[in-house]
């Protein structure tokens, strides 16, 4: 192929270029640079899942170097399902963005978010371990600059546990790295997936540790989840939309591939360490629901069913027997969360912005003055709690079909138990909405753009349609090797 | 695609789009958005008579759209599914009519017709739901399309009664959805098929398949207010009258009724619910909520709260006639289906109209209100006579087929709970009566809202619809035998569920 | 035991080092301090395993050179946080997180506060 036509390529260029020209730039051309390269990348997502649909994989050397120096991006439909994801994702949030931030904007909030995708996109491309520690560190100093971005005590006080938290997550990630170069002399993941087998030496079993506990750290899943709330929850609305939607999903996309990739030896070789990922994720939905269930402020409340959503996406892990179902759910339910929960975000930051109020009691009386933005909220809420039809219905479906399957019954509970307590806080958001105000007769409160309403209702009404039409994303995860 | 795909679609299409128009238009614009529920109203009648020529002529209408791999979504339009979907779809312009007067000065309605439209739309998904999977997407639109309609005032017992109402559904949400996908996991599919999967149900373990049966009834059973799960449906009497009268007494908990046909006939099979042993239970528990609701209503005096119980009590008739082995009996059930529709929507109508117009919630109000509103009054008489069973009307038509298909099964017990019911129905109901007839009118009304204007005791809009549809009860009485009547309908099921059955 | 082996087993002891005091130190400049113990470790064993036949290996090297200098643009972060969490608050160090219980102890630290 062309190499300087590669969409693999431009996935990665285009946001480190708009980036760059925001910074240096005023703030009045930021958005329009995002705005016009998100498009660009979004069109070379789609051309890459055509290509990978047709194809199976590809791949493609950076600037023509051959390996082990060169770098080697690598593409299949996992990568390819989870680039189409944050585009789509951050360019809704973009545009929502510009007009959020229309009186100020955070410093470099332009920049950092061209970094930040770009740091994914070259992470879902790339193949080896040592590149990978590269990607996932540029998102992780990008990501905690975006939860400065407020400049309050507060959000520096979040931002400042991010960093630790993130920090010693990719430190404990590199260490990993080090030993299995070490023991291997390579850190090519297909290479590796070969070369580990079940008598591997202690310094392999460690490593393997290492790494994924780094990334469980980094994908806050209880019970390292204590960063996330002030963090997602103390940033400005569309940084919050950002991070839960799509980063979290960064850390937990390198930790399936570790899984299944180089790592799938050891973990075959010991059932019952699937167990573990599994045991944490049930305790996530149950905690992050309690926590959002009684929590007192309406995006805090959001942040903790982060947690509690995350913890479904390791409830997959004991079941990938024969089919490919364990797969399906994980990455449906990937898609699901990641465009209801932006849409979530961006709904309750223009409630907040609205009402003026942080509290959840703010919300009372928006089924009347914020129609819009509150059907926005519902049908993002009608996915999380996993009610159909949405993603987060099919992705609840095929997971409770999985754990039948396999024989793990409790699984199958604990996700249904779990949509319960979602349906608990999102419907105490909603019952309050329409309660009627005795203000109601004062002066209507300010209408927000129209921007500001619609890309939430856009986003949460891809992923109710998600669950109508997600024959694609399974088709694309058909050729994914385990 | 032709059109034998096309029908079904626009069935769906034709109250769905106008429920997201309607949501998009500004409060102000009443003209277009009346124009739009009628027109919608209108077409969906049209569409479903085409279907009704078609399905009688032994036409298969059926739409199939793969949402994940071996899962389609499945709309199926037969027999059974006509039933529902006509009733629906006729009654839905009648409340129509009616809410636009009900609601003439309300604020949001916007959004009220919205999420009426989306509930007639969930409604019909149900109806025409091809396999559990799609019963189930649509079972769940319907809770939560409903919520926004319980709690539509906005006041503190709106909340209450919305909160108690979604306690419920979604826990039996939840417990549908477990029974749904064990039996996928088990039998493959969850395709409705007359006379039941058959084969694929065979070799299982008899213990979890009637552990399954339990998940699926007792989910359907939520909406269909079998006791002990009922405790939501005088609770979510709270909401406007309309709702009460379309959504609580036909399509919600008609669905979970609905729901218990196509489990017991088309998954499982009635004959192999015989075999499993749990088709006896079923009745116990349907006789034991007739009584009980019967019993409750007595004590009521908040009018609807009475006709809330009372609908609990007729829900289970349906549910009665489905347990009862035999073709008579289910032939009593499903034309209960449509004629306890017409009656009880029929009190909710007229309930409405003596709170909106005078104010009357409770029984006790009711003194005197049939010489200041003879024509809702008379309405009101024929629907609960209707109930009781009294001969020429509806209720006495499936009363009979119910009683004699107790005595095909050899179920002599319950036409004696029939029978217990019907006079229950009456000491509840007689009263209401003399009361409206028979005793003086107070000097004034609890609060009065509109004049009566020469024959005109209230609003047309308002007065209009229960006149139809009490006409209708007495129609359906009287003409049981034409050719497209609920009760020949009904028969023309039977004959296909039991003909696919050998017998 | 071969001088590959000695910088690997250093580097295993700076990093358990470093992640002890992350974890367990209350000044942020200390916290940020021991990270760079962490990252030294790591690099440390990054060349020390990959030395054991005698010849060095150049994509270790490459490797920590990378790693150098995520670890110094992650340092500038972690630094620039620092002066102005000090400059917001005065303080130095941002104690523990937890959910509900930390902020029930919050709150009541807060109660006790009030009355004085």
């Amino acid at each position: 192929m062309n190499l300087i036509l590669d969409p693999l390529a431009w996935l990665i260029l285009l946001p480190l270029l708009w980036a760059t020209l925001a910074f240096v730039a005023t703030d009045r051309y930021g958005p329009r640079l995002a705005i016009a390269g998100l498009v660009g990348q979004l069109l070379c997502a789609a051309m890459l899942a055509q290509d990978v649909a047709s194809h199976g994989s590809i791949g493609h050397l950076a600037g023509g170097w051959a390996e082990p120096l060169g770098i080697r991006l690598f593409a299949d439909g996992l990568s390819a399902v989870m680039l189409l994801l944050t585009q789509g994702v951050a360019l809704a949030l973009v545009l929502y963005a510009r007009s959020y931030f229309s009186q100020a904007t955070p410093p470099a909030f332009w920049t950092l978010t061209g970094f930040l995708i770009a740091g994914m996109n070259a992470l879902f491309l790339s193949g080896d371990l040592f590149n990978l520690y590269v990607t996932l560190e540029l998102v992780g100093l990008a990501a905690v600059g975006l939860v400065a971005a407020g400049g309050g005590a507060a959000q520096i006080a979040a931002a400042l546990r991010y960093l630790l938290a993130t920090l010693v997550g990719s430190g404990a990630y590199l260490f990993g790295v080090a030993l299995i170069y070490g023991s291997y002399g390579t850190v090519s993941a297909s290479l590796l997936g070969q070369l580990i087998n079940a008598e591997a030496p202690i310094a392999v079993w460690l490593a393997a540790g290492l790494m994924l506990t780094g990334l469980l750290l980094k994908t806050a899943l209880f019970p390292f989840h204590f960063w996330l709330p002030p963090a997602h929850g103390g940033a400005p609305a569309p940084v919050s939309a950002l991070l839960s939607a799509l980063v979290v999903k960064a850390s937990f996309y390198l930790f399936l591939r570790l899984w299944l990739g180089p790592f799938a030896a050891l973990t075959e070789a010991q059932p019952w360490l699937a167990q573990l990922p599994a045991a944490l994720g049930a305790s996530a939905i149950l905690w992050g629901s309690w926590q959002a269930i009684r929590a007192d402020r309406l995006k805090v409340l959001i942040a903790y069913s982060t947690v509690a959503q995350i913890g479904y996406l390791f409830l997959i892990f004991p079941l990938f027997g024969t089919g490919a179902l364990a797969l399906q759910a994980g990455i449906l339910q990937v898609t699901a969360h990641g465009l209801a929960k932006a849409a979530m975000f961006i709904a309750a930051g223009t409630l907040i912005k609205v009402s003026g109020s942080e509290r959840v009691l703010g919300v009372a009386g928006a089924a009347v003055h914020l129609p819009v933005t509150l059907f926005a909220f519902a049908l993002a809420g009608v996915s999380l709690m996993g009610l159909p039809p949405s993603g987060g219905f099919l992705a609840k479906w095929l997971l409770i079909d999985a754990a039948l399957d396999q024989g793990h019954e409790w699984i199958a509970g604990i996700a249904i138990a779990g949509g319960l307590l979602a349906g608990i806080y999102v419907f105490r958001v909603l019952r309050l909405a329409f309660r009627v105000t005795i203000a109601d007769d004062e002066a209507a409160p300010l209408r927000p753009a129209a921007v500001l309403e619609w890309t939430a209702l856009a986003l949460a009404a891809a992923s109710i349609l998600l669950g109508l039409f997600a024959m694609p994303l399974i088709n694309l995860l058909a050729g994914v090797t385990r | 695609m032709n059109l034998n795909e096309l029908l079904p679609l626009a069935v769906i299409a034709s109250s769905l789009v106008p429920a997201l128009l309607i949501f998009t238009l500004p409060e102000e614009s009443v003209r277009l958005r009346t124009a739009l529920n009628l027109f919608a109203a209108i077409t969906k009648i049209i569409l479903v008579g085409a279907l009704l020529i078609g399905v009688r002529g032994g036409e298969d209408y059926a739409f199939r759209h793969t949402v994940l791999p071996g899962m389609d979504l499945v709309f199926k339009v037969d027999a059974l599914a006509l039933l529902f979907v006509s009733l629906s779809a006729v009654l839905w312009l009648f409340t129509t009519l009616y809410a636009i007067g009900y609601l003439e000065h309300a604020p949001n309605r916007s959004r009220f017709f919205g999420f009426f439209s989306l509930c007639v739309t969930a409604t019909m998904g149900i109806a025409m739901a091809g396999n559990l999977f799609t019963f189930f997407i649509f079972y769940e639109l319907l809770t939560l399309a409903t919520f926004p309609l319980v709690v539509h005032r906005g006041t503190p017992q709106a909340m209450r009664g919305g909160t108690i109402y979604l306690a419920y559904t979604l826990v039996g949400g939840a417990l549908l959805l477990a029974g749904i996908v064990w039996l996928h996991h088990l039998a493959g599919h969850t395709e409705f098929v007359q006379g039941g999967l058959g084969n694929a149900l065979h070799g299982i373990n008899p213990t979890i398949l009637q552990a399954v049966f339990l998940l699926l009834i007792a989910g359907v059973g939520v909406k269909a207010a079998i006791v002990p799960l009922h405790g939501w449906l005088p609770q979510a009497m709270v909401a406007p009258a309309p709702v009460s009268a379309l959504l609580h007494a036909v399509a919600v908990v008609k669905a979970g009724a609905f729901g218990v046909v196509r489990i017991v006939y088309e998954i499982y099979g009635i004959e192999f619910v015989q075999t499993l042993g749990v088709l006896l239970p079923l009745a116990v528990i349907a006789a034991i909520t007739i009584l009980w609701g019967s019993l409750r209503a007595l004590f009521q005096d908040d009018l609807k709260k009475r006709l809330a119980y009372s609908t609990i009590s007729q829900v289970s008739y349906i549910v009665l006639g489905v347990a009862l082995f035999g073709p008579l009996g289910t032939i009593g059930g499903l034309v209960h289906l449509v004629h306890q529709g017409i009656m009880k929507i029929t009190l909710f109508f007229c309930a409405g109209n003596f709170a909106e117009t005078l104010g009357i919630h409770k029984v006790s109000e009711m003194d005197g209100a049939g010489r200041r509103m003879p024509l809702t009054t008379l309405a009101f008489s024929i629907g609960a006579l209707g109930m009781m069973g009294a001969p020429l009307t509806a209720g006495a038509v499936s009363k009979a087929w119910l009683s004699d298909g107790a005595a095909a099964a050899g179920m002599d017990w319950a036409i004696w709970v029939l029978t217990a019911s019907s006079l229950l129905n009456a000491a509840y109901f007689l009263p209401i009566l003399y009361r409206a007839w028979f005793r003086p009118a107070p000097d004034s009304w609890p609060h009065e809202e509109i004049a009566a204007r020469g024959w005109r005791e209230t609003a047309w809009l308002l007065l209009l619809p229960p006149l139809f549809t009490a006409t209708a009860t007495i129609g359906v009485g009287i003409f049981a035998d034409a050719a497209f009547s609920p009760l020949a309908w009904a028969q023309l099921i039977a004959r296909r569920e039991y003909v696919s059955l050998g017998q | 035991m071969s001088s590959g082996l000695i910088f690997a087993a250093t580097g295993c002891l700076l990093f358990v080092l470093g992640l002890g005091g992350v974890l367990l130190l209350k000044a942020l400049l200390r916290r940020i301090l021991a990270f760079n113990l962490m990252g030294s470790g790591a690099f440390l064993v990054l060349v020390g395993l990959a030395q054991r036949d005698g010849t060095p290996d150049p994509v270790p090297q490459a490797m920590v050179l990378t790693g150098i200098v995520v670890a110094v643009a992650a340092t500038a972060l972690a630094l620039t946080l620092a002066r102005r969490w000090q400059a917001l608050t005065g303080r130095e160090d941002i104690g523990r997180v937890g959910d509900a219980g930390s902020r029930r102890r919050s709150k009541q630290r807060e109660r006790r506060k009030a009355p004085r």
